[in-house]
């Protein structure tokens, strides 16, 4: 089957103009036939950006700022168009850089969802289908005849949410939107985007929660500059785009290392090794604790390890050079996960060196059907030895 | 549904995509007049009240200055009204057109639609607004005791589409120019002014006989527009010259706006 979305080389190129001006004149027009021309700058927001998305795919798409992102989203939305290359879309496509474009302060929360709905691409018979079900997710049933101006912004952004929830376009494009409401509302919104996943539309979003990303996306797709750095499932792609924010370079001399048993990935019941090296460190005495923490990307802790709670363990933290910490995958899947690195003077209880975020890994490359991170979590086996 | 992105596509109206957008249309305009009469006391009141006050003050201070010069057949309240409201479709029509895509940024920024949609939608309010003041210019005409050529009733239509054709091709072009150039917007209010003094909508086309205001008024649209609107009345010799003078200029303005529009439209998110 062809792929629902064929990007090809697109390229965009914005010129940056150093005068600075907010916007043209005419003026200014005029008076630039006497002046020498203002020194501007070509800055290609997108550089060559190549990949295909399956139907029914969930595609994340990840990057720093300024990676290109919300151009790449632009242009898949025709806002705006490439400057060169071109894509190719199999179904209807329907955007949501925001949400609530259009609405109206002035107009009743119905007449908005209808404003909106149609803006958004829907028809006004799709509109009038789903409307309860609108209302109803959004609950702000009570006010609906209210002019919006006098709702709070939390049900505003409800009622725009529940909107874009229930468009059926074959392809969806969805920047940050998820960011709304509190955190009950939250997960509703979450709990709907599965569902819309799962209903075998094409999904292209993007966000820098990652929790969300990899709860939602199989795949994604990683921006640098304006280029694909990585096209590949979405737990082997974020720690990348982590690694790359958080590793702290300068730890003068420490050696960090972590290592899979086979080589690949974290699987169940395999070992993932951390080593640590401080053979050219010396800030590490008889007064330090090195910690080890593991934490899922919504902060709960899985397990955390001290060497000063391991009695005869520390107290050769001077003697010795080399530790390695070995971690069984008691049945961690599929979520991602994250370590902290540290080094505590035991007698302050003071960190003097904090790495956080410093590996971060989805474990295991099996996809288990009813697993979720409700879940017990399951302490696993640790071994330690000095090397 | 296949489609695909590009970096320039041809130039065309689009007309298909328009028809597939066509919602668009009803909710834009439906939205503008909504907001338009929002907590406003007087209401739909305002869109009759403006022409009548115009048509007031110059039946005052001019009308009869006018009448015995042109040899004016009909009561000059009833000429000057039936003016102003025509007007009111092309000077409110082009001005809320050229204006819409500045105002409309923040959805041209997020959501992609035919962007023809919003100049064109702007235009209709104005065209709303014309039917509804049309009611009060009826009772007028009963007061005067106006006779009415009944015949011209079906040219209304033609009238119409050439104030629209006018207003759209004017309103479009400035509405593209206005996103790169925001000096348009200052200079709206003025062009409006100016404009409908070199329209025979205060007075009729036989007041100068200079032969440069002559041709001025021939070129205008609108005149030929304004002669339709009144050979509604019995005893006004419409001059079917202009008329379709008219019509061809009108045409030109629609085309020559809308493809500028259409040609400039793709940057319209990278610039407002």
């Amino acid at each position: 089957m062809k792929p629902i979305l064929e990007v090809q080389h697109i390229s965009k190129k914005f010129r940056i103009n150093h005068e600075q001006q907010p916007y043209l004149s005419l003026r200014d027009s005029f008076s630039g036939i006497f002046k020498p021309k203002t020194v501007t700058e070509d800055f290609w927001a997108l550089n060559d950006v190549n990949f295909d998305v399956q139907q029914g795919d969930t595609l994340g798409i990840i990057g720093k700022n300024g990676a290109g992102k919300s151009t790449l989203l632009k242009i898949l939305s025709k806002i705006t168009p490439p400057t060169s290359g071109k894509i190719i879309g199999r179904g209807r496509i329907a955007s949501l850089l925001e949400v609530g474009t259009g609405f109206h302060p002035e107009l009743s929360g119905r007449e908005n969802v209808f404003m909106n709905g149609s803006i958004l691409g829907m028809r006004r018979s799709e509109i009038l289908k789903n409307f309860d079900e609108i209302v109803n997710f959004s609950g702000v049933e009570k006010f609906i005849d209210t002019p919006l101006k006098h709702y709070s912004s939390g049900m505003q952004l409800r009622l725009a949410f529940a909107v874009a929830a229930f468009l059926e376009n074959e392809i969806l494009i969805i920047d940050e939107v998820l960011a709304v409401g509190d955190a009950e509302f939250q997960k509703k919104c979450m709990g709907k985007m599965e569902d819309v996943s799962k209903s075998g539309k094409t999904i292209l979003f993007v966000s820098h929660n990652l929790v969300a990303l990899s709860s939602l996306c199989k795949n994604s797709v990683l921006l640098e500059g304006g280029r694909v750095k990585m096209y590949d499932k979405t737990f082997n792609v974020i720690p990348n785009y982590v690694k790359h924010d958080n590793l702290v370079s300068n730890t003068s001399g420490l050696k960090l290392d972590f290592k899979f048993e086979n080589n690949k990935s974290w699987e169940i019941n395999t070992y993932l090794e951390v080593i640590v090296d401080w053979n050219e460190y010396s800030k590490i005495t008889m007064d330090s604790s090195i910690d080890i923490a593991c934490y899922t990307f919504d902060g709960i802790k899985i397990f955390a390890f001290q060497t000063e709670k391991i009695n005869d363990f520390d107290i050769n933290l001077a003697a010795n050079k080399r530790l390695k910490l070995k971690i069984n995958n008691p049945g961690l899947v599929n979520k991602t996960i994250f370590f902290d690195f540290g080094l505590r003077n035991k007698g302050t209880g003071a960190y003097f060196l904090l790495l956080q975020k410093c590996f971060v890994i989805t474990p295991g490359s099996l996809l288990l059907p009813n697993y979720t991170r409700d879940d017990v979590i399951i302490v696993p086996n640790l071994k330690f030895e000095y090397l | 549904m296949e489609f695909e992105i590009k970096s320039q596509s041809k130039l065309s109206v689009g007309l298909k995509e328009l028809w597939e957008y066509r919602e668009l249309f009803y909710f834009f305009t439906w939205r503008d007049i909504k907001v338009k009469y929002k907590q406003t006391v007087l209401g739909f009141l305002w869109a009759i009240l403006q022409p009548l006050f115009m048509t007031l003050v110059f039946t005052v201070f001019v009308g009869d200055s006018i009448v015995s010069k042109t040899n004016l057949v009909i009561p000059y309240p009833v000429f000057a009204l039936s003016g102003m409201l025509l007007w009111g479709i092309f000077s409110g029509g082009m001005s809320n057109a050229a204006n819409s895509m500045v105002s409309n940024s923040n959805i041209i920024k997020k959501i992609y639609f035919p962007r023809l949609i919003i100049p064109i939608s702007a235009i209709l309010v104005a065209l709303i607004d014309f039917f509804i003041a049309t009611i009060i210019f009826i009772f007028l005409l009963f007061f005067y005791k106006v006779d009415i050529n009944y015949s011209a009733v079906f040219f209304l239509p033609l009238s119409l589409f050439i104030t629209c054709m006018s207003a759209m091709g004017v309103g479009t072009f400035l509405a593209a120019l206005n996103i790169k150039y925001r000096d348009v917007r200052y200079i709206i209010p003025f062009l409006v002014q100016a404009l409908l003094f070199l329209t025979p909508v205060l007075y009729p086309v036989n007041i100068s006989n200079n032969i440069f205001a002559q041709f001025i008024l021939k070129l205008n649209p609108i005149s030929g527009a304004l002669e339709l609107m009144r050979g509604l009345f019995v005893g006004y010799s419409v001059n079917y010259e202009t008329v379709w003078i008219s019509l061809g200029v009108s045409i030109l303005f629609f085309i020559t706006g809308v493809l500028y529009f259409r040609k400039t439209e793709i940057y319209f998110a990278d610039l407002v």
